[in-house]
Formats: structure tokens, C-alpha cells, sequence
């Protein structure tokens, strides 16, 4: 009895507090399909007419460039970087996980190290390395990076997992005739599905979500991804269209949410084994 | 006979060889980024911030005068400082409460538990977008929705933005809501605590408040070690939502250090000043973890 008081209280707690968490959200996406006069007007949850107008005219961006154009760029700038995330970090890490070389144990003391490496600190030099490069107003700067295995976070969560197979694997392969790299690609990488699979739903999200480094180095609206158009929305849109700016926001965090519904389990599992930042 | 050891003892030498180096080809991708990417830029970035440098001119050596400058000429460096601490102390400990309060409060094995999970974990994954920060601002500017659900309390209004005593209150709120990664770790931490630890505790008579604080906080110190250095980390760079709720404003009050360096990098290009604002920066995170390290062996509990 006591235990089940103790239950229905906490589910009660839990219930409240979760109201917190998700109703602005549920309210954004409400108060898109409203008239503007009625958003601010009470504090109704469903619009008296769904109204989709606000989708179609935010749709529009800059006039010389609509949303499409950003939805592309900002594929466009993830999906490299994500893919080349994966292969980079899973070629490391081999390196690390299964083979002893000169120095190991110091570069990977480094490589654990550049983990706690504020990012504000080499944030001058890297633009002045990209301008020199002609990089800017490209997306180079993110997915050469990428592909350099500069995000040791995955490396590392991958070093974890490698070390979790059985070395016995790698060698019944060796002596069938496999070369290292044959291991890597036959036997490691298709056990470690679901973390690769972690690293790159990880990777996707918080390239998506990135404002700082895009704001730094896309200049031109024409290459400008979702991020940054939503802050052009703002300024355009000035402080009257709110159902419209709110339309493009909704849409700007569909693709994280619909990745987080259908991925779930690898959140967690991403989150548990490795801990992540927030 | 001895013949044949002699060649399998030559082959395995040279397949130690090629191994040896092998690894290290592994890892070369990784080296070339580290060096191209982030240990010439930290090293750059110090030596940028002895010299004058605006990307239209060549750097010039000016010595220590912008280390100088910022701590007798530039009243936004103390400004924005000020904002930072006050933004991290507030953040940092709000979120990592949270978390465990949740994280507590999820670990139990009924029906629907997942669900809670999920809603706890969703605020999470929108990280520092610019929707989220849009969203702030309609929650929060003085007709929003919060103001329009006070109202209906008879609550008067209040400036959550522009007013210089709660603004930086209201960011640090977008932090603290997103608490769902920490509490997922904190989780997993729960669930490495032997059930029988409980149970003995239990059959002792323990309450259930002596319980967390004699079984289940000193077990779960290493995890809030962890995770205090990253949230820590993380806080003081913190962007976007200073930048696009309030832009730093009313009055500066929400000027977080990286507004500050932003716009001296990248607005009045002045790369030399944003370079030793920077390394100011990394000194005080650097010195924040040590804190945290050293002091770690008075309260975290690790098991031998």
C-alpha cells in the first residue's frame, strides 16, 4: 500500500513536470497554424481555423531564396560531415583498439585530452586557416574536419566498443586469408552497428542544431542552412509575423525529432556508454 | 627443420614490424587533424594574442598590450565576465539537480516509466538551435505566453527579458530544460548501484532519505564528477541563446563571454584582442577542471 502511494505519487510529480518539458513545444506547433491575432490573444491550445498560410509565406525565406534552398544546404553540409564522421572515427579508433605502435599510449592521451579542448579557444586561428584555404562560404570547414577525425568524442566512443569484441574474431579471420584492413571492414564494423549508428545520429543532430560555426563561416544567403535562415526570418519578419517565424521553426526541428522518435534505443545506449554532453 | 623454424620466426618478426606501423597508418587521418586542426590553432591563437591583427594587414607584436587592455580599458571584458560566472553558477548546478532529481525519479520499474523518459529526454536534442532560442523569446517577451498564463493567476506582468535582474535567469532557464543527456547519464549510473547495497540498507532500517544520502549520492559522486567538468565546460562557452533571445542585452546583462569574443573576432575583426580574450577563457576552464580534479579525492567515492 505504501509502495503504491509512493507510485502514484511520483507518477504524479513526473506528470507535472513534464507538462513543463514538452508544452512550449506543443504550444509552437499549435501557434503555427494560428491567425497572428490570435497566438498572444489567450491562452487557448487549439487554433480556432487551422490556418497554413504561415507555412507557405515563411516557405518563401529571402524571396531570391526559399526554405528549399536551406533544407538542401543544410543536407548538404550534414550529410557529408556525418558520413565522413563514421568513417574517419572508425579508422582511428582501429588504430587504437587493436594495434600497439610507437607512442600509443601519449597520442591517446592526447586524443582523450583534445576532448576537453574549449572550442573558443582555436575558434580565430581556424577561421583565419579556412580564409587562407578559401574555404569560407563553403561547407569544407566542416566536413574536411570531418574527415580528419577531429571529433575525438566519436573515436573515443568507438575505441570503447572495438575493445568490448573479441580479439579471437579478428584472428580466425587473419588466418582465413583477411588483411587488417579486412578485419576492420568484415568483422568490427558489422558488429558495431548500433554504434555506429549512435555516433552518426549524434554527429547529425548537433551539425543540424550548429549556429556558431555557420555564422562564422557561410556568408552568402545563398549558402546559408536552416539555422541561419531562421535568424534571417526573425530580422526579416521584424517583431509582427509570428506565426510565420514559429511555421519555420517547427519545420527546422522536425528532421532531430523524427531522428529521435525513430532512433530511440541509440540514444540512450550512445548516451549511457559513452556520456555525453547536453 | 631448424631451417623452417628460422623462416616462421623471420616472418612473424616482420609481421610484428608491419603491425607496428600499421597502427600508427591507422591513426594517421587523426594526426593530421589534430595538427592541421587543433594543435597549430591552440598554439596560433596564443601567439595571435601578442599582436594586433585585423586580417586586412599583416599581425604586428604589440607585447602584453591586449592583455592589458581588457583589464584596464575595456569595461566589457569585467561585464561579460561577470555575466559568464553568474550564468554558470546558475545553469550548471540547476541542470545537474535536475537531472538527478529526474533521473531518481525514472529509475523505477513500473509501467509508463519509458514514456516519462522520452518527454524528459526530447528538450535535449534541439542542443543551442536558433528554434529553440525563437521560442524562448515568444515564451518569455512581455505579452508571451508565460506573462498570459501569469495573468490568468493575476499575476503582474513581468519583463522575464528585459529586465537586467531576471534575463540572465530566463537563458539559463533554456539550459536547465535541457537536462535530459545529464540525466541519462545519471541513469545509467543508478543502474551500475548493486541491488544489495538497498537491500541491506533496508533490512537495517535505513529511511529512505538516509538511503540516498549514505548509498546512493556517495556511489553516484564519480558520475556527477563527470558530469559537472563537461557541463561546466560547455556553460562558459555558451552562444546562442545569449546571441539570438536577447543579443547580449538589456544593458549587457546577458553579455556571456562568447558574445564578447564573437564580436571582437568576427565583427570589429580584431583577431588579436579575441585571441588573448580566448586564451583568458581557456585559462579560467582550465583552472575550473583542475579545481574539480583536485579536489575530487575529498568527495568522490571510488570503488577499489
Amino acid at each position: 500500500m505504501k509502495r503504491l502511494n509512493r507510485n502514484l505519487l511520483t507518477y504524479f510529480v513526473l506528470s507535472v513536470l513534464s507538462i513543463f518539458m514538452v508544452y512550449p513545444l506543443i504550444w509552437l506547433l499549435f501557434s503555427s497554424f494560428k491567425p497572428n491575432t490570435e497566438i498572444f490573444a489567450s491562452i487557448k491550445l487549439i487554433p480556432s481555423t487551422f490556418i497554413w498560410d504561415s507555412y507557405v509565406r515563411g516557405w518563401q525565406g529571402s524571396g531570391q531564396f526559399t526554405f528549399r534552398v536551406f533544407f538542401l544546404n543544410s543536407f548538404k553540409m550534414v550529410i557529408p560531415t556525418v558520413l565522413f564522421t563514421i568513417i574517419s572515427s572508425s579508422v582511428v579508433a582501429y588504430g587504437f583498439a587493436r594495434f600497439s605502435f610507437p607512442l600509443k599510449k601519449i597520442l591517446f592521451t592526447l586524443m582523450l585530452s583534445t576532448l576537453m579542448l574549449p572550442h573558443a579557444v582555436i575558434i580565430v586561428p581556424k577561421y583565419i586557416i579556412f580564409r587562407n584555404l578559401g574555404w569560407l562560404n563553403s561547407y569544407l570547414p566542416f566536413i574536411v574536419p570531418a574527415a580528419l577525425a577531429t571529433h575525438p568524442f566519436f573515436i573515443f566512443m568507438l575505441v570503447q566498443f572495438f575493445r568490448g569484441i573479441p580479439r579471437e574474431l579478428d584472428d580466425s579471420a587473419t588466418i582465413d586469408g583477411c588483411n587488417s584492413f579486412g578485419v576492420l571492414v568484415r568483422i568490427l564494423l558489422p558488429l558495431s552497428k548500433p554504434a555506429l549508428f549512435s555516433a552518426g545520429i549524434f554527429q547529425f543532430i548537433w551539425t543540424w542544431n550548429d549556429f556558431l560555426n555557420v555564422l562564422i563561416y557561410i556568408n552568402s544567403v545563398s549558402k546559408y542552412t536552416l539555422q541561419l535562415a531562421l535568424r534571417m526570418s526573425i530580422d526579416i519578419a521584424a517583431n509582427v509575423e509570428w506565426n510565420l517565424i514559429m511555421a519555420m521553426s517547427i519545420l527546422t526541428i522536425i528532421p532531430p525529432t523524427m531522428i529521435f522518435f525513430f532512433a530511440q534505443k541509440h540514444f540512450v545506449e550512445g548516451v549511457a556508454t559513452t556520456g555525453i554532453k547536453g | 627443420m631448424q631451417f623452417d623454424m628460422d623462416t616462421t620466426r623471420v616472418r612473424k618478426f616482420s609481421v610484428i614490424v608491419r603491425k607496428r606501423y600499421i597502427g600508427l597508418l591507422y591513426i594517421s587521418p587523426w594526426i593530421i587533424g589534430l595538427v592541421m586542426f587543433q594543435l597549430y590553432p591552440f598554439i596560433a591563437s596564443f601567439v595571435y594574442s601578442f599582436t594586433d591583427y585585423s586580417l586586412l594587414k599583416p599581425p604586428v607584436f604589440v607585447g602584453f598590450s591586449n592583455y592589458v587592455r581588457m583589464f584596464v580599458k575595456d569595461e566589457l571584458f569585467p561585464q561579460s565576465l561577470k555575466v559568464t560566472f553568474l550564468y554558470v553558477l546558475i545553469a550548471v548546478p540547476g541542470k545537474l539537480i535536475f537531472a538527478l532529481f529526474i533521473a531518481l525519479m525514472v529509475n523505477i520499474k513500473v509501467r509508463g516509466v519509458n514514456v516519462f523518459r522520452t518527454i524528459y529526454y526530447l528538450p535535449s536534442i534541439y542542443g543551442g538551435s536558433v528554434a529553440i532560442a525563437v521560442l524562448w523569446r515568444f515564451l518569455f517577451m512581455r505579452e508571451g505566453l508565460v506573462n498570459l498564463i501569469l495573468s490568468y493567476f493575476a499575476v503582474p506582468r513581468i519583463d522575464w527579458l528585459g529586465n537586467t535582474k531576471i534575463a540572465l535567469f530566463t537563458i539559463s532557464l533554456v539550459t536547465i530544460w535541457q537536462f535530459g543527456s545529464s540525466m541519462v547519464i545519471f541513469l545509467a549510473g543508478l543502474k551500475q548501484i548493486p541491488q544489495e547495497l538497498y537491500e541491506a540498507a533496508v533490512v537495517d532500517g535505513a529511511s529512505s532519505v538516509r538511503v540516498f544520502f549514505f548509498v546512493t549520492l556517495p556511489l553516484l559522486t564519480p558520475i556527477i564528477f563527470f558530469n559537472l567538468i563537461v557541463q561546466i565546460i560547455f556553460a562558459f562557452q555558451q552562444f546562442t541563446t545569449a546571441f539570438v533571445i536577447t543579443g547580449g542585452g538589456p544593458l549587457r546583462a546577458t553579455y556571456l563571454y562568447a558574445l564578447f569574443l564573437y564580436q571582437n573576432a568576427f565583427e570589429f575583426l580584431r583577431m588579436g584582442y579575441a585571441s588573448a580574450l580566448s586564451w583568458i577563457l581557456f585559462i579560467i576552464i582550465m583552472s575550473f577542471t583542475l579545481l574539480i580534479f583536485r579536489s575530487s579525492r575529498y568527495w568522490v567515492h571510488y570503488e577499489d
